[in-house]
């Protein structure tokens, strides 16, 4: 078990080496040129060269490449060409806004989609399978921003249950949560929904294996057998699923801070793009790419609790 | 008295009917042997008694079990007697434990659902459950995982969880049927001797005589959802009441007719052959350790020859046959294909590979379902540098499918719509159509009913004495192998420990191996 934990930090080690200089690469060949973004199309070639030599875009390649991560390592991303702030001041605020709102998405979508995905399963052909399966049709199918404008027009605006959009920060944590709730609601939605099916279908094939016939021979009823035998095995699709949906929750939630006008890592890194604002895309972009080798590192030594087969011979 | 006795059972599953008018008895400390091919509802029989049916399942008539009416009961009476009263045994070791928990907990568990008992005193019973089935605590700790035991072992696990309980009734459904004859022995003799010590009933489920023969107490041989026969075994074996008795019984001692002599001249030769496998590396550096699966070993032939290769799961007969089609390099030695050598570290060329073709052990595994027939069977024409077109490619497709007794229609099918049987000879079809000269049989009647098989064979024999083919013949079955090979190879570890010609290797087998072997295959006398 040691080992393979010491194998896939190895490998998460390597991913991060690898990631830094495709994105450091992928930036570089992008046309257009920051210093000449910050003054303008006006401004005259020697203010231009200027500022090239103090933002170092005159240095060589592998000397840009190494300042960059030798900053990303001392916690210093730089300074944003468009704002003149610190980046790391940048992403600090908002990374505190984006984390919480995937982990909450994320467990709402696993307390929405375990249940139902089992419930389906166990009562395969039923009408409570008709109506997951049905229900989770149109969950996927529902688009985001739609199905969260909806959301706002009852349940902030009509009800005042929840708030319409903002986000007050973490003084007062009730607040916050209150204010997360229906971004977190809307992205969950379509993650529990193929979360649930793919539940439903692991557990399908897993309830139909050789096994779930040996425990039935021993004297369980079908529940005791689907809990204590069918779950932990149909557990690994189910777990490779949440670990790409946490990506997804992490970067992908634009359109949703958008609506609810949230400062978002989502938000930042957009207008980051439009601006050309490179040094901000490279840094949110690398930051991202942590959080979802890390996921992945986390999905991987879940596995091998799951699954005794993927741990390497400890004795 | 009869601990289980069934009277005029019937079963439909929809509305397909599976059991007639079935009736059986067992008695404490006596093995009932229930024999039939497949689809004969000879498991479901055994399913009807502790009442796991698939869905859709009606079953009438009576099962008295220990006094109970089983079909009468509710679902919770049956939950508490499975396990505690009614123990089984399946088919398939290898996936019947549930690979995420230990040996232990799954032995106990049996205990815990059944008794008020602690945990602590039902992993002490599964301890003493596993010693009782021949695995001892030292090599087999309770928190091994399934995984990391062979499939002899696993069966033996099976079995602990089956009996940790000591039920009155032990049903056994084909138990040894996927394991290897030296440790199906071992295992019949384990439950043989378990049933005596326990006083327990035993209802054997499988499709062979042979195995049966000399553990059962009575028979009863059911064919088409009936029982056609059943009694004591040895006025079974006296009388043979039924046709369908003795044909069951030929066709399991079935030995085809084979004329065509070899030529002595070798079409295939193989030379201090070495195949290596790389393993997982044990440090971070340094190269990664290796398992030398196939050892140096050497063997010839020769043209119209059939040679067997028997050996147990692991002896490296698999690898020798990759080795020989081409799939994997060689580390060392050489293989001559009609005079072309290839070396270690060289891929057998596409002309060569044309010559030899390959029928597999699984008729239903080895076709792509989504193909048609035609399709399906002239696979091995990327082989050919001109491969027919048009009408010429129907004519082989044809002549294939006529030559293996199929009908040319049969082209427009898919493979659905076949019989085990039939799907084994569209697998010989498919490797005649290139008309190779020699065919490579990797356990290719290993999976068919008695019957079936002895169809399979007399097709083979014939084949070969029309077509002048080679075989090279690999099976676990030693009793096929004695039937249709001129020689035998017998593998061990990597290497062969005893070559000769068939009929001397079975009757005065030289090597203590091949003696063990021999002795733990279930041979029928032939009496009548």
């Amino acid at each position: 078990m040691l080992i393979y934990i010491l194998k896939r930090l190895l490998s998460l080690g390597l991913s991060l080496v690898a990631a830094s200089v495709v994105i450091f690469l992928a930036i570089e060949v992008m046309p257009g040129d920051a210093a000449q973004i910050m003054l303008g199309i006006n401004a005259s070639p020697d203010a231009v060269e200027a500022l090239r030599q103090e933002l170092g875009l005159n240095l060589s390649i592998y000397a840009r490449y190494l300042s960059w991560v030798g900053g990303l390592l001392s916690g210093d991303f730089g300074v944003s060409y468009t704002y003149r702030v610190p980046v790391t001041e940048m992403i600090g605020d908002r990374v505190w806004l984006s984390f919480p709102m995937a982990i909450y998405a994320l467990v709402l979508s696993t307390l929405i989609a375990f249940p139902i995905g089992i419930i389906a399963a166990a009562k395969r052909g039923s009408w409570a399978d008709w109506l997951v399966m049905g229900g989770t049709q149109l969950g996927v199918a529902i688009p985001n921003f739609w199905f969260a404008m909806l959301a706002v027009q009852l349940l902030a605006i009509k009800y005042h249950w929840f708030s319409a959009g903002g986000f007050p920060g973490w003084e007062n944590p009730f607040l916050a949560i209150r204010a997360l709730t229906l971004p977190a609601f809307v992205l969950a939605l379509p993650q529990a929904s193929i979360l649930a099916r793919v539940m439903r279908s692991s557990l399908l094939d897993t309830l139909s294996e050789d096994f779930m016939r040996t425990a039935r021979a021993k004297g369980n009823t079908r529940r005791q057998a689907l809990v204590k035998h069918a779950l932990r095995n149909a557990m690994i699709p189910v777990l490779t699923i949440l670990g790409l949906q946490f990506s997804f929750l992490l970067a992908g939630a634009i359109i949703v801070e958008k609506i609810f006008f949230l400062p978002g890592i989502g938000s930042l890194i957009f207008t980051a793009i439009s601006q050309r604002d490179l040094i901000v895309v490279e840094s949110v972009v690398m930051l991202l790419v942590f959080a979802v080798i890390l996921v992945t590192f986390v999905v991987d030594i879940t596995y091998a609790v799951v699954d005794p087969r993927l741990r390497r011979k400890a004795r | 008295m009869s601990i289980l006795s069934i009277s005029g059972l019937n079963l439909t599953i929809g509305t397909v009917p599976i059991l007639r008018d079935v009736s059986l008895s067992a008695r404490a400390g006596e093995i009932l042997a229930v024999i039939g091919e497949s689809g004969s509802g000879k498991s479901m029989t055994a399913y009807c008694v502790n009442q796991l049916l698939p869905r859709g399942a009606v079953a009438t008539g009576q099962v008295r079990f220990d006094g109970q009416d089983m079909l009468a009961l509710d679902e919770r009476a049956l939950c508490t007697l499975r396990g505690a009263d009614i123990g089984m045994v399946f088919q398939e070791p290898m996936t019947a434990l549930n690979p995420v928990q230990t040996i232990g907990a799954q032995v106990a568990e049996t205990v815990l659902i059944h008794t008020g008992k602690s945990k602590a005193e039902a992993l002490r019973i599964a301890r003493d459950t596993l010693n009782r089935c021949g695995l001892p605590a030292a090599q087999f700790p309770l928190d091994k995982y399934p995984h990391e035991l062979s499939g002899g072992q696993r069966q033996r696990v099976v079995i602990a969880m089956a009996i940790a309980l000591r039920p009155k009734l032990l049903i056994a459904d084909e138990p040894t049927t996927a394991l290897d004859v030296t440790t199906q022995a071992q295992i019949l003799d384990l439950l043989k001797g378990l049933v005596k010590q326990d006083n327990m009933a035993m209802m054997l489920i499988s499709h062979d005589l042979g195995v049966v023969a000399d553990v059962a107490d009575h028979i009863a041989i059911m064919r088409k959802g009936e029982v056609v026969e059943s009694g004591p075994t040895a006025q079974i074996f006296a009388e043979m009441n039924h046709p369908y008795t003795r044909a069951l019984f030929e066709a399991s001692n079935h030995i085809p007719d084979r004329e065509a002599p070899a030529v002595d001249a070798p079409i295939l030769s193989v030379k201090n052959l070495v195949r290596d496998y790389l393993l997982p590396r044990k440090s971070l550096f340094g190269p990664a350790p290796k398992f030398r699966a196939v050892n140096g070993v050497s063997f010839e032939l020769k043209r119209g020859e059939s040679l067997g290769l028997v050996g147990e799961s692991g002896c490296g007969k698999s690898t020798l046959t990759r080795a020989i089609l081409g799939l994997e390099a060689i580390q060392g030695g050489e293989i001559v294909i009609n005079g072309h050598r290839i070396g270690a570290g060289q891929f057998v060329p596409r002309e060569l590979r044309r010559q030899m073709q390959v029928v597999f052990q699984d008729p239903y595994g080895s076709f792509n379902p989504r193909h048609k027939v035609a399709r399906l069977v002239t696979e091995p024409f990327h082989l050919l540098s001109d491969p027919p077109s048009g009408a010429a490619r129907k004519a082989a497709i044809d002549k294939a499918l006529t030559e293996v007794g199929m009908h040319p229609d049969d082209a427009d099918k898919f493979i659905h719509e076949f019989s085990g049987g039939q799907r084994q000879r569209i697998a010989i079809a498919r490797a005649l159509i290139i008309e190779p000269e020699l065919i490579i049989l990797d356990e290719a009647v290993s999976a068919l009913d008695v019957s079936i098989r002895a169809q399979i064979l007399d097709l083979l024999a014939d084949l070969s004495d029309r077509l002048n083919l080679s075989y090279l013949f690999i099976s676990h079955d030693l009793s096929v192998v004695r039937a249709i090979t001129d020689r035998v190879l017998v593998m061990k570890s990597g290497e062969f420990v005893e070559v000769g010609d068939t009929g001397r290797v079975f009757t005065d087998p030289q090597h203590p191996y091949t003696r063990a072997l021999i002795e733990a295959a279930p041979i029928l006398e032939i009496t009548p």
